[in-house]
């Protein structure tokens, strides 16, 4: 090839922060999980000796079992109240035009600009009020709040997508409204759905900020539970529920992609 | 069923009634009118055509028949029932839009059994009926393919077969071609006249394209700005146009400068230079004797002529060879626009193509229609 000394340097450069940026991208997960193995008490890289101890160690500890199983409980309740009532707003949103309804959008969003930690804080004054600071009720309408966006614009985005001349076809072909809806619109929207339902339920799995606000010693979630057991201990039991957080969610969206396959559930290919 | 023509012999009275009517139905979108005043009767099995550019209420139209949207004024019926409030999905319409709207999640049996489906049809005669209508389609042995796995002409059928199936009272079809290439599109259209004959279905079709208007027509609808400005048959329109608009948008035409000289019942008489020319009077009502008017005339209907005969005279602008026949382009004071054309045989045209020459134009009075000069 004749191209000049500094157009080659230029694309080994190129390459070179290529695969500069992808490497700092896995390097926190590679480095916990290379952790995870260690044999001895400390957070150490690299481990000498390999042991499958603090996986052990991570299942058995009962904050940890505890604190996984109301992640389930308030995963599965957040996923699925964000998932109706998103889609029904969007719904609303894509299809009606009314007086404030972008008030109603920007409301729904807001969530996306306000941290966290204000949104805990303020769940937990206002369940002090209402003397609700030790429920599962708190922690879930807390992360529906904080899933809402993400729901809202996957279901928005699949339904701006869908064919409106679908539906008319359908009607005109005498299907009833509730028909339409269940043989065309819903079918067609079922990457949407899927992919709100999993941020979601990803989101919600791995919420720390609010969790801490608005969870008691009963309901307190993986995450916080974690952060209670580092502020004692500094073992690699942290480093082995990384790796299971890490599979468990790598699971979820190797699932979707089978079923659906992930560009149409990420909303990235055209529902088509 | 699917049937065979005598299948569908109304009885005599229904046969009375147009398939569709339109009673002075308008729609609004704020404060812009997409369809203003549209009376409208289409003939049980006829093929009519809402032709017009873009923005002229054709689509709007059509999907006021579809019961897609609900007009503010007026009332529409469908085989002497009145429908103005019936939802789309108990008007037993079948419509086939530009991008077929095939449902990409089904198979193309399921696609087609769709309405059949929606209406509680038993399960053997729907697998019956859609066999049936996919063989008259040409597309056995597809029954198990998705949409996005067929090709442009293919998925064309599909939407006309899942349209069809149902029986519709009224065909609707939304620009189908426009999405297909050139050659496809001739055959489709040979294809789809074909079947509408056969099956006799009532057919409201949209374009914007006047050949393919006059081509499949038994009577077209030409609109512009929201208003059906003439219904009639592909001839008729193209040889008694009843506005400037239909005159230009239908075929070529030029516009002359004339003067009326006589008005006499149905026809008028126009001079323009020294000839002198019979129009219908329609177009020119509330004129009267001397009023400036534009004689509209087609590009074949005007001649090279001996100087005698001759109506005035012109330079040639430019000669275009169009194979069996010559266009040629003629500046005259005596066109509206400083310059008409015509069409010649390509043997009358020779000695006459090069920019310059100096040509006496006659006119052949058959087919003229003069119009109102606009301000």
């Amino acid at each position: 090839m004749a191209q000049p000394v500094s157009q080659r340097l230029l694309g080994l450069t190129g390459k070179f922060l290529v695969v500069a940026v992808l490497g700092f991208i896995i390097l926190p997960a590679f480095v916990v999980t290379i952790a995870a193995f260690n044999d001895k008490a400390i957070l150490a890289f690299p481990p000498k000796e390999f042991s499958l101890r603090w996986f052990q160690n991570a299942i058995n500890y009962r904050d940890f079992r505890l604190g996984f199983e109301n992640g389930v409980i308030v995963m599965l309740a957040t996923s699925i109240i964000a998932l109706v009532v998103g889609s029904a707003f969007a719904y609303v949103i894509d299809r009606y035009r009314f007086r404030g309804r972008n008030v109603i959008e920007g409301l729904l969003l807001a969530p996306l600009v306000v941290p966290h930690f204000t949104v805990g804080l303020g769940m937990l004054i206002f369940a002090a009020q209402i003397g609700m600071t030790r429920t599962y009720t708190v922690v879930i309408v807390c992360q529906v709040i904080l899933v809402l966006p993400f729901v809202l614009r996957s279901v928005y985005i699949s339904l701006r997508n869908l064919d409106h001349r679908l539906e008319l076809a359908a009607a005109s072909l005498g299907a009833k409204p509730w028909r339409v809806l269940l043989t065309v619109t819903l079918p067609l929207l079922t990457p949407g759905l899927v992919s709100g339902w999993l941020f979601a339920a990803i989101l919600s799995f791995n919420e720390f900020t609010a969790a801490l606000f608005v969870t008691a010693q009963r309901t307190q979630t993986l995450p916080v539970a974690m952060y209670n057991y580092v502020r004692e201990y500094a073992d690699p039991t942290m480093a082995a529920l990384s790796v299971i957080f890490i599979v468990v969610t790598a699971t979820l969206l190797a699932l979707a992609n089978a079923f659906l396959g992930l560009g149409k559930v990420l909303n990235v290919e055209q529902a088509r | 069923m699917l049937s065979r023509p005598g299948d569908r012999q109304p009885t005599e009275q229904v046969a009375a009634e147009a398939a569709v009517r339109l009673d002075g139905v308008s729609k609004r979108f704020g404060p812009s009118v997409a369809l203003d005043q549209a009376w409208l009767k289409v003939r049980r099995g006829e093929f009519m055509t809402l032709l017009g550019p873009s923005g002229c209420g054709k689509t709007t139209l059509l999907n006021l028949v579809a019961g897609f949207l609900a007009p503010n004024e007026g009332e529409i019926f469908i085989d002497g029932a009145l429908v103005t409030d019936v939802p789309a999905f108990a008007r037993q319409t079948g419509i086939v839009f530009q991008n077929y709207a095939l449902f990409p999640h089904m198979t193309v049996a399921n696609n087609v059994a769709y309405g059949l489906k929606a209406r509680g049809v038993r399960k053997d005669e729907i697998r019956r009926r859609v066999a049936e209508i996919l063989a008259m389609m040409k597309l056995s042995g597809y029954e198990e393919r998705k949409p996005r796995e067929l090709s442009g002409g293919q998925q064309q059928r599909v939407a006309l077969a899942r349209a069809l199936v149902i029986e519709p009272k009224v065909l609707l079809l939304d620009e189908p071609f426009s999405a297909l290439d050139k050659n496809l599109r001739a055959s489709m259209q040979v294809e789809v006249k074909e079947i509408q004959r056969r099956l006799g279905v009532t057919t409201i079709f949209v374009t914007h394209d006047q050949s393919e208007a006059l081509s499949l027509s038994d009577r077209i609808a030409v609109m512009s700005a929201g208003r059906i400005c003439q219904i009639d048959t592909p001839e008729a329109l193209y040889r008694r146009p009843a506005d400037r608009f239909v005159a230009s948008f239908i075929g070529e035409g030029s516009l002359l400068h004339a003067t009326i000289e006589q008005m006499a019942g149905d026809s008028a008489i126009v001079s323009v230079g020294r000839s002198k020319i019979a129009v219908p009077a329609a177009p020119l009502s509330g004129l009267s004797t001397g009023s400036q008017v534009d004689l509209f005339v087609r590009p074949e209907h005007m001649q090279v002529g001996a100087p005698d005969t001759a109506a005035f005279e012109g330079q040639v602008a430019a000669a275009i060879y169009q194979g069996d026949h010559v266009d040629l382009y003629v500046d005259a004071p005596e066109a509206a626009n400083g310059r008409l054309m015509m069409r010649l045989a390509a043997r009358e045209a020779g000695g006459l193509s090069h920019a310059g020459s100096k040509v006496a134009i006659a006119i052949l009075g058959e087919d003229a229609v003069a119009f109102p000069r606009t301000a």
